[in-house]
């Protein structure tokens, strides 16, 4: 399995994407949007872990970039803010499924599996 | 800075004091309120009551002052009438007959029997020369050769050619008085004089037709009575009254006699003689109906008064109380306001605070995980066991500061909704489960009186559920162990329920009630976010529902949660 993981925060992506290597799960990071395109581009992951408060491109315009490219590959999406809002509203734009920060690996593992699978 | 406006001049400030928040303020207002209203109805109630009496009693007076006027200048006629014509007989027989006639004393008492039969009231007839003797007489005395030199009528006739004297008693004791005439011839002077009755007089007054309680008769100028009085004896006493002198018409005028009694009294004096004619009429009398007009005048004021005392009085009360509501409901309405205001702002704060925790909260716990994942996979890793618990600490750590930035932003911003039929029964009962170990490791008992048949409520379960564990938290705060917590609920009326949480804690001062649903107001200093209330406060009101708290240091703490049956979640930052 691969996965992209994009957040602005290098230590979270860092660290994150090196717990799910060591759950067996191939992890790329990226800490910005257009970085994340690009990679999307390259080397097209199964599914893509994306906050939604990044500086320059936000993490909604990326999604929806996504969306537009390769509407097959699911995101995640992760929130800091407590409110659920934002996560309905990225579902509303096509997002498989939501997590508010800070995650429990264990759940991100579970959502990960569920929205692959219902994909495929 | 005196911008007064013309009325608040004129007021005098009477009613500004709009921002005064003197506790007195309204017992002022209600003074103020009251003292205006009783001066503007009674004063002209008042004039007009004073103008009506006055006119009342001048009218009433003209018409009694007027016929008692009439009435004396009437008697005043017929007595000068019957007077000036005693006086024309005496003037004309004196000039129709000679001296020589009248000193032949047959001649004289033809002439008077002639009278007599014609005219009434003459008692005597006599010729007098000019030394004063009486030189004939005809009548029933024996005055011949009597001499009036030094008597005063006889000098005066012989100033004036006429006298009439005041009444005199003759010898038979009659009151008389007497007429004289004086003759100039060429040969001589002499006087011719005649006395006359006057029981006529008394038939004059009679003829007035005089009610018991007045009085009629004439006195001279000095004051003594010529015909007797009802009131103040008989004849020659003396009138006890001060009466005006001089030449008038008649005249009316108030007096109080020394017997006390008030009267009216009206004056009518003699153009020609020195009489003046006294009518007397006791003022009780003449004035009965005046003094009936005024009693009922008085009294229709006093119950005016009194009833527009009492209306002002009931009037004001209830203006008064109206402002102070008013200004009550505006102050709460102000207040909660200012509450909104300091929620909304702090929700910001709060919002961008847990903002901007979770992201490095995040990473703590992505590093932390990754520790702890590293060791699990180290079988060789020396105090293994300690350092999974230290890692587990801080996962666990992280995991707290989560639930709190997420309450506080969950306090911040508008939380998802989700409506479900709820039995709030048994959702209390669902909530108070958390707080089970605690109430048995500390004896509290809790005490549930849910109205059976309680209608289910549309609305948010969590929310109600976090409404309630705040509650109850604060009441399990509150109380000593073996404290007791009451849970009620009840069907407030067609659209609300009710459910109100006592405890027999330790109470709170008025000052902390009042404060109990501001953000950050804590009195459990390290324990407390400050934040519970004002959650659930946020909460119910969005909901559209209230809560109220009543409470009494060292008593006990009673919240009140009222919720709507379908809750309306207003929008709202």
């Amino acid at each position: 399995m691969k996965i992209l993981l994009v957040d602005d925060e290098e230590e979270f992506v860092t660290t994150l994407a090196e717990r799910l290597e060591l759950r067996g799960i191939q992890a790329m990071a990226a800490t910005d949007g257009e970085a994340a395109l690009g990679l999307i581009e390259t080397d097209p992951p199964q599914i893509v872990i994306l906050d939604v408060m990044m500086p320059g491109l936000g993490g909604i315009e990326v999604l929806k970039r996504i969306k537009a490219q390769t509407p097959q590959i699911p995101v995640i999406l992760l929130t800091g803010r407590g409110s659920t809002q934002e996560g309905m509203e990225g579902m509303k734009l096509g997002a498989a499924d939501y997590l508010m920060k800070p995650i429990n690996i264990e759940e991100l593992i579970k959502k990960i599996q569920v929205s692959i699978k219902s994909q495929g | 800075m005196n911008k007064l406006k013309w009325y608040q001049r004129l007021t005098g400030g009477f009613f500004l004091q709009p921002d005064d928040d003197s506790p007195d303020r309204y017992r002022i207002l209600r003074r103020n309120i009251v003292i205006l209203m009783v001066l503007i109805t009674i004063i002209p109630l008042f004039v007009m009551t004073i103008i009506n009496q006055y006119e009342y009693q001048r009218s009433i007076k003209t018409e009694i002052v007027n016929p008692l006027r009439t009435l004396a200048s009437k008697t005043k006629h017929s007595f000068e009438l019957f007077l000036e014509e005693r006086l024309a007989i005496v003037k004309s027989i004196s000039s129709l007959y000679s001296y020589e006639d009248f000193s032949d004393q047959k001649t004289l008492s033809r002439v008077f029997r002639v009278l007599i039969n014609e005219y009434c009231c003459l008692v005597d007839l006599g010729l007098i020369g000019s030394e004063g003797i009486q030189l004939s007489y005809t009548g029933p005395y024996d005055l011949l050769g009597k001499d009036y030199s030094q008597q005063s009528w006889f000098k005066e006739v012989l100033v004036k050619g006429v006298y009439i004297s005041d009444v005199f008693m003759g010898y038979r004791q009659f009151p008389h008085i007497a007429i004289a005439v004086l003759r100039r011839t060429e040969e001589r002077t002499w006087i011719l004089r005649a006395t006359i009755d006057t029981s006529k007089f008394d038939e004059l007054i009679a003829s007035m037709g005089l009610s018991p309680e007045s009085d009629a008769f004439l006195i001279n100028r000095k004051g003594s009575l010529q015909t007797a009085s009802r009131f103040y004896g008989k004849v020659l006493d003396s009138f006890p009254l001060s009466f005006p002198r001089g030449n008038y018409g008649a005249i009316v005028v108030e007096e109080t006699d020394p017997q006390g009694r008030e009267m009216l009294v009206t004056y009518a004096p003699f153009t020609k003689s020195d009489f003046v004619i006294v009518l007397v009429k006791l003022r009780s009398n003449v004035l009965r109906s005046w003094y009936v007009f005024r009693s009922k005048m008085l009294l229709i004021f006093i119950f005016s008064v009194v009833t527009i005392v009492l209306i002002v009085f009931k009037l004001t009360n209830t203006v008064v109380q109206r402002v102070k509501e008013a200004d009550e409901r505006r102050e709460l309405a102000f207040r909660e306001v200012q509450h909104t205001h300091k929620l909304s702002s702090i929700g910001q704060l709060a919002a961008g605070v847990a903002h901007e925790i979770n992201n490095p909260m995040a990473i703590i716990n992505e590093k932390a995980g990754l520790m702890k994942d590293l060791v699990e996979q180290d079988a060789q890793f020396r105090g293994k066991e300690k350092f999974l618990g230290l890692t587990d600490s801080i996962i666990k750590s992280v995991e707290r500061c989560k639930s709190i930035t997420h309450r506080l932003l969950g306090f911040a911003k508008r939380m998802e909704v989700q409506l479900e039929i709820l039995d709030l029964n048994e959702l209390i009962q669902e909530t108070l489960d958390f707080l089970k170990t605690e109430a048995l490791y500390r004896n509290i008992i809790l005490r549930l009186l849910l109205a059976e048949n309680l209608p289910l409520v549309s609305s948010d379960r969590g929310q109600l559920q976090q409404v309630f564990l705040n509650i109850f938290s604060n009441a399990f705060a509150a109380v000593e162990d073996k404290g007791e917590i009451t849970i009620t609920s009840w069907e407030e009326d067609l659209d609300t329920v009710g459910v109100s949480i006592q405890d027999n804690g330790c109470g709170m001062p008025e000052e902390t009630a009042r404060q109990v649903f501001e953000p950050f107001f804590t009195t459990k200093k390290q324990r407390g976010t400050g934040l519970g209330l004002a959650i659930t406060y946020g909460i119910v009101k969005k909901m559209g529902g209230d809560i109220k708290v009543d409470s009494k240091e060292g008593e006990g703490t009673t919240f009140t949660v009222y919720l709507n049956k379908k809750a309306k979640f207003e929008s709202g930052e």
